[in-house]
């Protein structure tokens, strides 16, 4: 498991917006594209490529299919699972629900965490 | 700013709140701003991540493209003030304080809204601080308390007559990406009430008898923000606030805080 990895994943892709754009409309194709190119990148080095993580296949499942509430259960960080699916579904559920129908959604399917200790974010 | 038909019901009251606070600034003439604050991940990840860090630049840019996206936060660029910076931090070292520092530092919301909310003609240099209180293991309290006395200290020791405010954001209870976040309050008032009172009377001492890391979590899992209101009563000292306000939004209690410097007799 690789909490640092998916956290990577998850800032590497919040801060870009061709990589959000990416991410969103095609899923499964561009994390086999970031496990490829783009996770390997050691941050601020382009040209150096860095072996000492990978995802598991849990990990992997959850990020092709948006699962923030695997995440949030994994360990992944807070405000990176947060900010980055607001990224992606904060309009279409203001356009459909009202203000932040999106992130109350998401505290909602959360639901079974509340009143427990949280999954650890250390890393 | 959004048109009023789309503003949150308390958007005139926070404007009015908010424009009082700025007074009291206003009121202290400063001529350098020492910014505390912390980075959400835009510039500083896990794979370099320092608990404590001084900017040393002559300019700071602001903000960032998923700031825009999320807050609509108009990018901005501060100057900075490298003989005040490097003093800090030569002081802050010989105080035993070791801060990494960055020579190329963008800074996000955490220092950019108090200069938007405070400042807004963004007319002063800033020496910008930044505090791990995001990525565990965090800093104790009293760590955070003592560093905020030993920022006070290098502050008085800068040998310059120019007037120095400082200036520390953070937060009460809050919860992001978590089954509590966004609800009709904070999601602990009781904690929030409790925070105020201690920062009103300045009692530190009750402050450390009580927050902890764990109780911070059990507050909210973004509660660790209150990490830097500690700070700020470092560099106050432990004393009654002059000006105390809040106002409870709709997801969390904001609350404004100013101690002036008491006369050096």
């Amino acid at each position: 498991m690789s909490k640092y990895y998916v956290n990577k994943f998850l800032f590497t892709v919040d801060r870009d917006p061709r990589l959000l754009s990416r991410y969103t409309e095609e899923p499964r194709s561009f994390v086999s594209v970031w496990e490829q190119s783009i996770g390997s990148r050691l941050i601020g080095n382009e040209a150096e490529a860095s072996t000492a993580h990978a995802f598991t296949e849990e990990e992997r499942r959850a990020l092709i299919e948006h699962d923030f509430v695997t995440l949030f259960e994994m360990g992944a960080h807070f405000f990176l699972n947060l900010t980055l699916f607001i990224g992606i579904y904060d309009e279409p559920y203001r356009e459909k629900l009202g203000p932040l129908a999106f992130q109350r959604a998401f505290a909602s399917k959360l639901g079974h965490w509340r009143g427990k200790a949280y999954p650890s974010i250390m890393t | 700013m959004a048109p009023p038909g789309e503003q949150m019901p308390q958007a005139t009251e926070w404007k009015r709140k908010v424009e009082a606070y700025r007074e009291t600034l206003t009121d202290a003439q400063p001529d350098i701003l020492v910014m505390i604050g912390s980075d959400h991940f835009h510039q500083i990840f896990l794979d370099n991540y320092p608990q404590f860090l001084i900017g040393k630049a002559a300019s700071y840019d602001a903000t960032f493209y998923n700031e825009e996206r999320e807050f609509g936060l108009p990018t901005y660029t501060l100057t900075g003030d490298e003989g005040m910076s490097r003093f800090l931090h030569q002081s802050l070292l010989a105080q035993d304080f070791d801060l990494a520092f960055s020579n190329e530092l963008k800074v996000d919301h955490s220092i950019v809204c108090p200069i938007i909310t405070l400042r807004p003609q963004n007319d002063l240099p800033i020496v910008p601080i930044y505090t791990n209180i995001f990525a565990p293991p965090l800093s104790s309290p009293r760590r955070f308390f003592e560093l905020g006395r030993a920022i006070r200290k290098a502050i008085g020791d800068y040998p310059s007559d120019k007037r120095i405010a400082a200036i520390g954001t953070g937060h009460l209870s809050l919860e992001l990406g978590g089954p509590r976040q966004f609800m009709e309050t904070g999601p602990d008032p009781e904690f929030d009430r409790k925070a105020i009172d201690w920062l009103r009377a300045g009692d530190i001492e009750a402050i450390l008898a009580s927050v902890t890391h764990e109780s911070m979590e059990a507050s909210g899992n973004a509660t660790h923000g209150f990490l830097n209101f500690i700070l700020m009563l470092g560099v106050a000292g432990s004393t009654e606030a002059d000006y105390i306000d809040n106002l409870d939004l709709f997801h969390t209690m904001e609350a404004y805080f100013t101690w002036f410097p008491k006369e050096i007799g």
